[in-house]
C-alpha cells in the first residue's frame, strides 16, 4: 500500500462542517474532496486525482474511459463491474478509488482485444454465453479469476470436502459464478463456455 | 454519497487516534457494507481512515495452539487457509456459505464482524427506522417482517445480524483484540462483543469511540464434527432465513450457534447440555421466550428441523 504520508487530502481539508440538518448528528463536509491516487490498469501507469467519493469503476469508465466494465446495481449484488485488482476478481463499485493506490487493476479490455480474444472471451462467443452482452465483460473477468481460485485449492459452498481438491463440476460453476447475474439467462452456456476453457486449462 | 475527507492510516493506534480526534470519521477496510450504505446515505462518514495499508493480513498460530486472524484477513483467505480447513471446518463453511466470490475477495474479518444489518426498513430511508435513526419507530414490527429476529428482541427493533462468520467465531468462542485511542488494548469475548437491541438499537456493539479491531483470536481447536447449515430463499448469495453451526463431539456432545435469528450471533451454553437427547430439547432451550410475528413464527419449527437435520448428519 501507500508510503505516502497520513494526510487529509483537499479542499474540505480545513475541516469546514455543516450543522447536521437532520436528527441524525453527523457531521458531514461541505464541498468535495480531492485525493490523488495512482495504479496501473492493464498494464499502464495512470495518475488520478479524484473526489474521494469516486469508485474504482467510475474512475475506470468514467476517467480513463475503460467503459468495458458496467454499471448495472452499483451495489456488489449483480458483478457487471467485475475486474481484477491484484489478481484477485471484486467488484469495483463497491471500492473506493482511492484505496487503490499502487494496485494492478485488469478490465476486460486487458484481457484480450477483438482480433486477439482472451481464450475466455472466444468460449464465450462459441459457446454464445450471452444475450445482450451487458453482464458478459463481469461474467468473463469473473470466469478467469475463478479458475484461478480453483487452481489454487480454494474451496467452495459446494465443495464435497474443504481437503480435497476443488472438482470443475457444473455446480461448482455455478455456485462459484453466483456473484455474476444474468437476466437474459445464458447461464447453461455460460457453465459450456467455462468449462471448456477449464478443461483445456487441466 | 457525501462528501469526506480521506487518510491512509499509518498504524492500528494512529488510525484509532484519529477516528477519535476527527467527527464523524470511519474506517474503511473492504468497504463492501460501508460504501453501500454510503450510497444510500445511510452511512454519511465526514472522513474515512483506510486501514487497508496496516499490516493486520496475517494468521499466525498462538502460543496455545489456537489461532491469531488479523482484521484485515479477507473472507477468502481465511476460508481458505489449510489451519482453518483442517481444524476449524465449522469457519470456513460460514464464510463460505456468504456472499460471492468478488465479495469474499474484498470483505474482511474484522468488516464482517461489523456488517449492519440487512433489515429492508434500514435500507428504505423513507422509512422509520430506531438503528438509522433514533426515535423514529420500527417499519418492521408490524410490517413485512419474514427474515426478522425472534429472540433478543425488543419493542424498537427486531433486525438480525446478517454475518455467517459471526456464528461461527460464537461457536469457537472467539475473541476480539482491539486498540483504542489512547493507544491501550484490550480483548473481547466474542459472547461480549455484540449487544442486544434494548432501546439502542443503533449501537451493535461495545466498540468505544475510534476503537479498532486488529485481531480476532480462536483458542485452539476443539475438535469433533464441525457442520455449517443455512437455509435460505436461495441455493447462493442470500442472506440466512436461519442458520445453525453446531459441533458435535463422538460422545453426542457439542456447541450450537444460530444464525438468522436475533441481534447478534445467538447462542445459549445451557441448550448445549441437550444435546445428546436430541434436536427438541436443544432448540426449545435456545428458543426459549421467543417473540415471534405473524411473518416469520416459521423460523421455530425451522430451527428445530435444522438442528435434527445437523446432529443427523453429524452422527453420519
Amino acid at each position: 500500500m501507500a508510503t505516502a504520508a497520513s494526510v487529509a487530502i483537499g479542499a474540505a481539508a480545513s475541516g469546514a462542517r455543516a450543522e447536521a440538518s437532520t436528527e441524525v448528528a453527523q457531521p458531514a463536509i461541505a464541498s468535495p474532496s480531492m485525493a490523488n491516487v495512482s495504479f496501473t490498469v492493464n498494464g499502464v501507469a495512470q495518475e488520478l486525482e479524484l473526489d474521494t467519493r469516486t469508485t474504482l469503476l467510475d474512475a475506470l469508465r468514467e476517467h480513463l474511459h475503460f467503459t468495458g466494465s458496467k454499471k448495472g446495481c452499483d451495489q456488489g449484488q449483480c458483478g457487471a463491474c467485475t475486474v481484477i485488482a491484484g489478481g484477485r476478481r471484486i467488484v469495483s463499485c463497491l471500492s473506493l478509488a482511492v484505496m487503490h493506490q499502487d494496485d494492478d487493476i485488469v478490465t476486460i479490455e486487458g484481457l484480450g482485444t477483438p482480433d486477439n480474444l482472451h481464450p475466455m472471451q472466444a468460449a464465450f462467443v462459441k459457446h454464445d454465453g450471452y444475450q445482450c452482452g451487458y453482464c458478459t465483460p463481469g461474467q468473463i473477468c469473473s470466469a478467469v479469476a475463478m479458475l484461478d481460485e480453483i487452481k489454487a485449492g480454494i474451496p467452495s459452498h459446494v465443495s464435497a470436502t474443504l481437503t480435497d481438491e476443488p472438482e470443475l463440476t457444473a455446480a461448482e460453476l455455478r455456485e462459484r459464478m453466483s456473484g455474476n447475474i444474468c437476466r437474459c439467462g445464458a447461464y447453461s452456456n455460460i457453465v459450456d463456455a467455462i468449462t471448456e476453457v477449464a478443461g483445456r486449462q487441466s | 454519497m457525501k462528501p469526506f475527507t480521506y487518510e491512509r492510516a499509518q498504524s492500528p493506534a494512529d488510525a484509532a487516534a484519529s477516528a477519535a480526534r476527527v467527527d464523524g470519521a470511519k474506517f474503511i477496510a473492504g468497504g463492501t457494507n460501508l460504501l453501500d450504505l454510503m450510497k444510500l446515505q445511510i452511512e454519511t462518514p465526514a472522513h474515512l481512515i483506510d486501514v487497508n495499508g496496516l499490516s493486520l493480513d496475517e494468521i499466525e498460530t498462538t502460543p496455545d495452539g489456537g489461532l491469531r486472524i488479523g482484521a484485515l484477513v479477507r473472507n477468502t483467505d481465511l476460508a481458505a487457509d489449510t489451519r482453518v480447513r483442517r481444524d476449524y471446518a465449522l469457519l470456513a463453511r460460514a464464510l463460505l456459505a456468504g456472499a460471492t466470490g468478488q465479495l469474499r475477495n474484498q470483505a474482511t474479518t474484522a468488516g464482517n464482524l461489523l456488517q449492519r444489518t440487512r433489515c429492508p426498513y434500514f435500507y428504505d430511508t423513507n422509512q422509520p427506522c430506531n438503528k438509522r435513526q433514533p426515535g423514529s419507530g420500527c417499519g418492521a414490527i408490524g410490517g413485512y417482517s419474514r427474515h426478522h429476529a425472534i429472540v433478543g428482541v425488543s419493542d424498537a427493533c427486531i433486525a438480525t445480524h446478517p454475518s455467517d462468520m459471526a456464528v461461527a467465531m460464537r461457536a469457537l468462542d472467539a475473541v476480539v483484540e482491539t486498540v483504542r485511542p489512547d493507544g491501550s488494548t484490550r480483548s473481547i469475548p466474542i459472547a461480549e462483543f455484540h449487544r442486544l437491541p434494548g432501546d439502542r438499537p443503533d449501537q451493535e456493539n461495545v466498540l468505544e469511540r475510534g476503537e479498532l479491531i486488529t485481531a480476532v483470536t480462536l483458542p485452539k481447536p476443539v475438535g469433533g464434527v464441525q457442520i455449517y447449515r443455512k437455509v435460505r430463499d436461495r441455493a447462493s448469495f442470500a442472506f440466512a432465513l436461519i442458520s445453525v453451526g453446531a459441533i458435535v463431539q463422538p460422545d453426542g456432545n457439542g456447541r450450537v450457534a444460530l444464525g438468522g435469528v436475533a441481534h447478534k450471533p445467538w447462542r445459549v451454553e445451557a441448550a448445549e447440555a441437550e444435546m445428546p437427547r436430541g434436536a427438541r430439547p436443544v432448540s426449545a432451550r435456545l428458543l426459549a421466550d421467543a417473540r415471534t410475528t405473524h411473518d416469520n413464527a416459521f423460523k421455530l419449527p425451522l430451527v428445530e428441523r435444522t438442528v435434527a437435520a445437523v446432529l443427523a448428519e453429524a452422527k453420519g
